[in-house]
């Protein structure tokens, strides 16, 4: 069983703390993400797990051993935690072809000659890599290099895969492509991972559960949908995907935008979520109808064709706002007056 | 565009190819031809035959011997101590690192007047210290011996690979060797499979470096193996040249000998030049900066105390005894203090006209040939890095010349051209000094000037020219500003090394134009040991100033940038 378990881990860099008081499970054979902004304590995170840092507090395991405990000051090394790991910026050894590269960490574990060949083959075939299996890395590309990390990586066939932002280098295709297979490879092999990333969509595209931390502190944990559907926190909201944020007031039962009244109550009740005559409203850009009568008054300053999709820029009193609508929809000049209705929005506390 | 037949660029060319011609490759060319031609005719077997004399030969086996020991250990001690200042989390780390360059400003033949004062077999106050307190009859070292010249040469040389090295680790992406430890790797397994192999062109570019200077070095195997008759193949020149008194053979055995200096140099510099284009090992990275450290331990102040003791002997032990043995009232006296005195320091920088000239020639022909070599290279750097004219291939090889010629060689190429063969006799002059400096440090000027000039990207000469500067606007107000201070650094990259001169000098000086490497030297050689080191320490005053002048310049320049 490679259940990862965090409890109440910190991490501090003199006065930085880069992780507060992480309590997450992460379940065997899963692919877990963390998402956050870039400074967040992404890295952190991974590293603790992967016993190139020590803890400030807390404790991590891994089925029922404990792999690091600041408490008893124990933390198994990273040579002896049998994780895969693949690194930003690659990290392949340019002095290794790449058959040498991927039978290092058989070679390490001290296999016979026979079982670093077969398994080194196996790896290389799972990545693609055989008929390159002689080159040096600085005759192959950036995405090939990744695949070299990818085999090295599952060469030992590890229980948990450890993965810090290893797509972020190469390009928007292969990047998807790279996605897919990282995936793939998971359906085979059966290992957990946990996937370090700043692009909530790569998030969503590979998760089966995910995070999202912001300085050091967990915000929500959930599956993809969970988390764009019901984000717990207006960070969150504006992290997962396009975002619109009107601060509202509530006057006689009905809500008002707050530096605008004049544009009209709310034609929905606000959300249960809130408690104070004050809120945030937060909506996606597709959310949001656009109509000639009735709703929030607005002014459509500009229109630009995005394909399937047209976006409006649209004033609503001081604030603007992007919504989008499909090409065949309705459509509205620049200049002309519009109503806003909220197809779905959430309510957050005011900042 | 018409094309234009001659040009400025062309008389540029021109005048470039005719100053290296005169003042490398002639001189070059001499040493071959006296080496190899005799009375007209190439002669090879003579040549040969005077290798095999004896003592040439002792020449040969020593310089081998001394070249190949000063490397090997000086890559071992570079690479130890800069794993641990980079790679370890030893206490002090980054003073400790700066504390490793220092031996860098000392010249070694002043190390190696310290180490004979304090280890000479008999007269060595650490030997006699030894001596009484054990009761021995024999001395416990030897300095004055190829194993001594090895141990001097190496205190004063293993900073080229230190630089060389702890650079390279600082600038390697950190998770090549985090990707061994999650593999599996232990941190041992790590240094030899991954770290090792990744800094061995850095390794090998360093100890390349140690090899070319130690093979070329004058100063210590002069003062350490002369009086015992060890000779390497640059004081072996300077004997033959001594002693011969213009004897044919003698000069023609010194041209032999150099011209294998210039050989070996040349096939090290290509060797060099292999190891750096081999693009194999690219592995710098711009992120995560963080390297693997790793944790001492037991071992974290045993360490440090190594350290700092290998300071202490190799920089500190002879410093101070070169101060103190300059205030002695006579040598041999007791370092007690009423046989101590600082008139000697006053006699020599104001009354004694021996040592006063020197200090004033050496200054002045640094302070000369520094200013015109810089010039002279920011020409030439000019003609091979901007200009696009046919011909520039015979300056591309004239200017790999300079780098390749030991001092010894350049000393033995001006006489031969400047002794009044072809009409103009410099011997005994100042000016045959200066000619020598402007071979000798050319390639600094070269190496700093067109590292300048092609970070100035031609698109901003041409902006220039594209607003209506003419050609020489756009030189003087934007490509002069931009490469001031590639030129100011190639100024105090000659400056500082030719202030401390000896190997090219000690061959060229004359009654009146002894330089202080020269006067510590024959003084040394007379005997006056007091006086040697009482100029020795005040040449390292002067070395110590010079160089914060210059972190002072260069700072200056990057505040106001
Ligand atoms: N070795 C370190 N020394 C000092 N500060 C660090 C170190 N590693 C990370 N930090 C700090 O901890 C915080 C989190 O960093 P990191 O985990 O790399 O973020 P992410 O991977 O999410 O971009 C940042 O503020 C960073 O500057
Ligand atoms: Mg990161």
């Amino acid at each position: 069983m490679a259940t990862v378990t965090l409890s109440h881990v910190t991490k501090r860099f003199g006065g930085v703390t880069a992780v507060r008081d992480l309590d997450l499970e992460i379940r065997d054979g899963e692919c877990f993400s963390l998402l956050g902004p870039s400074g967040c304590g992404k890295t952190t995170t991974l590293r603790m797990l992967a016993g190139f840092e020590d803890l400030d507090e807390g404790e991590i395991r891994v089925g029922d051993r404990v792999f690091s405990s600041s408490a008893r000051r124990y933390y198994l090394p990273p040579e002896k935690r049998d994780f895969g790991m693949v690194f930003q910026a690659f990290a392949v050894w340019p002095h290794l072809n790449i058959f040498d590269n991927v039978a290092f960490p058989l070679q390490i574990k001290g296999l016979n000659r026979a079982d670093i060949q077969a398994k080194t083959r196996r790896a290389l075939a799972d990545t693609g890599l055989l008929k390159v299996q002689n080159a040096f890395p600085g005759e192959l590309s950036g995405g090939e290099k990744q695949r070299i990390a990818l085999a090295r990586a599952i060469a030992i066939n590890p229980q948990v895969m450890l993965l810090d932002e290893p797509l972020s280098n190469l390009d928007p295709k292969l990047r998807e492509e790279m996605r897919f297979e990282i995936k793939d490879l998971q359906r085979r092999l059966g290992f957990t991972i946990v996937f370090v990333t700043h692009d909530q969509a790569e998030a969503m595209a590979i998760s089966d559960r995910m995070l999202v931390m912001r300085d050091g502190v967990l915000q929500q944990v959930g599956s993809p949908i969970a988390i764009y559907e019901q984000p717990a926190s207006r960070f969150v909201f504006s992290f997962i995907g396009l975002s619109n944020f009107l601060p509202m007031e509530d006057r006689d039962g009905r809500s008002y935008v707050q530096d605008a009244p004049e544009v009209g109550p709310l034609e929905v009740p606000r959300p249960d979520s809130v408690a104070g005559p004050t809120w945030t409203l937060a909506s996606r850009p597709t959310h949001i109808d656009l109509q000639a009568e009735g709703g929030l008054r607005g002014t459509v300053l500009r229109r630009v064709y995005l394909g399937e999709l047209v976006e409006y820029r649209v004033r609503v009193g001081p604030h603007e706002l992007r919504i989008q609508k499909g090409a065949r929809d309705q459509t509205f000049e620049e200049g002309a007056p519009v109503g806003l209705s909220f197809r779905r929005c959430l309510g957050y506390p005011e900042d | 565009m018409r094309p234009r037949r001659f040009g400025t660029a062309e008389l540029l060319l021109l005048l470039s190819i005719l100053i290296l011609v005169v003042v490398v490759a002639i001189p070059i060319l001499l040493i071959f031809w006296n080496a190899f031609v005799v009375e007209g005719k190439p002669d090879f077997l003579r040549a040969l035959a005077l290798l095999k004399e004896p003592d040439t030969l002792e020449a040969l086996k020593n310089s081998l011997v001394i070249a190949g020991g000063t490397t090997v250990l000086s890559t071992i001690i570079g690479v130890f101590f800069a794993w641990l200042v980079s790679r370890t989390d030893l206490p002090y780390k980054a003073t400790m690192k700066v504390l490793f360059l220092v031996p860098f400003m000392l010249p070694s033949f002043i190390g190696a007047l310290a180490w004979k004062i304090l280890l000479s077999p008999r007269g060595g106050h650490i030997n006699r210290l030894l001596m009484d307190l054990l009761h021995l009859e024999d001395p416990v070292f030897n300095i004055m011996s190829l194993g001594g010249i090895i141990a001097v040469e190496t205190m004063y040389l293993f900073p080229f690979v230190f630089i060389q090295v702890s650079g390279a680790l600082e600038r390697m992406d950190p998770t090549l060797e985090e990707a061994a430890r999650i593999s599996g790797a232990g941190l041992f397994t790590i240094t030899r499979r991954i770290t090792l192999p990744l800094m061995m062109p850095s390794i090998l570019a360093g100890a390349l470096l140690v090899a070319l200077y130690s093979l070329a070095h004058f100063g210590v195997p002069a003062i350490l193996g002369t009086e015992r008759n060890i000779f390497i193949i640059p004081t072996k020149i300077y004997e033959k040249i001594y002693a011969s008194g213009g004897n044919f053979e003698a000069i023609r055995t010194g041209t032999m000998l150099s011209s294998i200096l210039v050989l070996s140099a040349a096939a090290i510099l290509y060797l060099q030049s292999l190891v750096l284009s081999s693009g194999r090992f690219q592995v710098i990275s711009g992120k995560s900066m963080r390297p693997m450290v790793l944790k001492l331990r037991g071992l974290k102040w045993p360490l440090l105390i190594l350290s700092v003791v290998y300071i202490a002997l190799t920089v500190v032990l002879p410093t101070a005894t070169i101060f103190l043995v300059g205030t002695l009232k006579t040598y041999g006296l007791a370092f007690k203090l009423e046989n101590m005195t600082l008139d000697n320091f006053t006699y020599i920088l104001f009354k004694w006209e021996l040592t006063r000239d020197a200090i004033w020639n050496s200054f002045y022909l640094s302070l000369c040939a520094a200013a015109v070599t810089m010039l002279i290279g920011t020409l030439i750097s000019y003609v091979l890095v901007k200009t696009k004219i046919r011909g520039k291939f015979l300056l591309e090889f004239l200017g790999v010349l300079p780098f390749s010629v030991p001092g010894t060689v350049i000393a033995l190429g001006v006489i031969l051209m400047w002794s009044g063969r072809f009409g103009v006799n410099l011997y005994n002059t100042a000016w045959i000094i200066f000619v020598a400096y402007i071979a000798r440090y050319m390639a600094f000027a070269l190496k700093s000037t067109s590292a300048a000039l092609e970070q100035v990207h031609d698109s901003l000469e041409e902006a220039a020219r594209a607003c209506g500067a003419s050609k020489w606007q756009a030189m003087k107000d934007v490509v002069l500003p931009l490469i001031k201070p590639g030129m100011v650094a190639a100024f105090f990259l000659i400056f500082l090394p030719a202030l401390r001169e000896l190997t090219t000098s000690v061959l060229l000086y004359g009654p009146h134009t002894r330089t202080i490497g020269v006067a510590i030297y024959t003084l040394n050689e007379d005997g006056e040991t007091v006086y040697a080191a009482a100029l020795a320490a005040i040449a390292l005053v002067i070395i110590v100033l010079g160089q914060l002048l210059i972190k002072r310049v260069t700072r200056a320049k990057i505040e106001s940038a």
